[in-house]
């Protein structure tokens, strides 16, 4: 539910970081914090457990400049990747306009992706949005670690439309920026068409 | 898209900010604020210049939808009034026609009392107001139908591109 200001002439999305346990959600979001102009990032905010692990949510608004004289800005959350944290997820994509799927590459976390993949398909449903026709993308991360089933692979299993892939090393950086990128495309696109 | 987009007009936007400048004024509070659900700050008024206002939106919306989840577990439609207490500072903050959250921060020059009663007033107020946006969107795209002229409908590819050029 994009939020238009037509008094201030500005525009926000927000775009969720879905994924299970452990597969480098917030590390994109830290990365993207730490490689960002501080004029055009606010605060990072993780609602974390002791030991790092998200509890509620991570919030990062991000002032990107203006498209057609609209200042545009987008919030990015992610979830808490642990299966137990169910209903606190339900609850972030509650007016998502976009959502990046992190998927972690490594062969042993295949069963726990496509349970995230099915649990987002599931809770989306629940805020009545259809995965079909949300703008989506899917991000193979930890890509540098040995034991990591093939790119081909991850697709097949994990696709679930013609969504756009990118594949990242999260820790370093690689492909953080192609991956918003991609799915800040697919949102502003939607909004030419639903006006 | 399941709910139809907030799209706040000039003079919409400059009655709700005459209504939580009027709050803040009444209620003797630092800080009047109005965030969407989604934790999208719509308008704000008070002692903001050191305040991280999209911080608080967004926790804000977080720490109402967490309440909304609590009510539900134990049969209610939802909790409508939320408040904490600090040692000089309070949160009041309760739900505006079932989709706006307003939010209310006092210190000892006010009261709960004053800061409830005054919200009360300011409620059904912003509420007449919302519910005017959203007849006015929802004419507006019945008489322009499908063709409903938004300005992003000639975003390029470039524009994108350039947003993220450093």
């Amino acid at each position: 539910m994009t939020f238009i200001n037509y008094a201030s002439r500005e525009i926000n999305c927000k775009i969720v970081y879905y994924g299970c346990g452990l597969c480098g959600k917030t590390t994109n979001l830290q990365y993207i914090y730490d490689k960002t102009n501080p004029t055009a990032k606010g605060r990072l905010i993780s609602l974390a457990t002791e030991t790092d692990r998200t509890l509620f949510f991570d919030f990062l608004p991000l002032e990107l400049g203006t498209v057609r004289g609209f200042k545009t800005r987008f919030h990015l959350y992610t979830v808490p990747g642990q299966v137990f944290y169910d209903a606190s997820r339900k609850l972030i994509l509650k007016g998502v306009d976009g959502v990046i799927f992190v998927a972690d590459s490594q062969v042993e976390r295949m069963d726990a992706n496509i349970e995230s993949v099915d649990n987002l398909v599931i809770n989306l449903k629940g805020q009545g949005y259809d995965l079909m026709s949300i703008p989506y993308v899917l991000q193979l991360n930890k890509r540098d670690l040995p034991n990591v089933a093939t790119a081909d692979e991850l697709r097949r299993v994990l696709a679930r439309k013609n969504e756009p892939v990118f594949e990242a090393v999260a820790s370093k950086g690689i492909g953080v920026f192609e991956t918003l990128k991609g799915v800040a495309k697919l949102v502003l696109s939607e909004l030419t068409k639903a006006g | 898209m399941a709910a139809p987009d907030i799209v706040m007009y000039e003079e919409e936007f400059s009655q709700i900010k005459q209504i939580i400048a009027k709050l803040k004024l009444d209620a003797n509070a630092k800080v009047v604020f109005l965030v969407d659900k989604n934790g999208q700050q719509i308008a704000a008024h008070g002692e903001i210049e050191n305040l991280d206002t999209t911080s608080l939106a967004s926790l804000t919306a977080g720490n109402v939808a967490a309440t909304d989840g609590l009510a539900r577990l134990i049969g209610e439609k939802e909790f409508s009034i939320l408040f904490h207490e600090g040692e000089r500072d309070n949160i009041h903050i309760s739900i505006v026609a079932q989709r706006v959250i307003l939010v209310v921060i006092f210190d000892e020059r006010s009261s709960l009392g004053l800061v409830r009663l005054r919200v009360k007033k300011a409620s059904t107020e912003l509420a007449d107001v919302f519910g005017r946006i959203l007849s006015k969107v929802e004419r507006e795209r019945a008489v322009a139908g499908a063709a409903f002229e938004s300005p992003f409908a000639e975003i390029t590819d470039e524009d994108i591109d350039s947003l993220f050029s450093e």
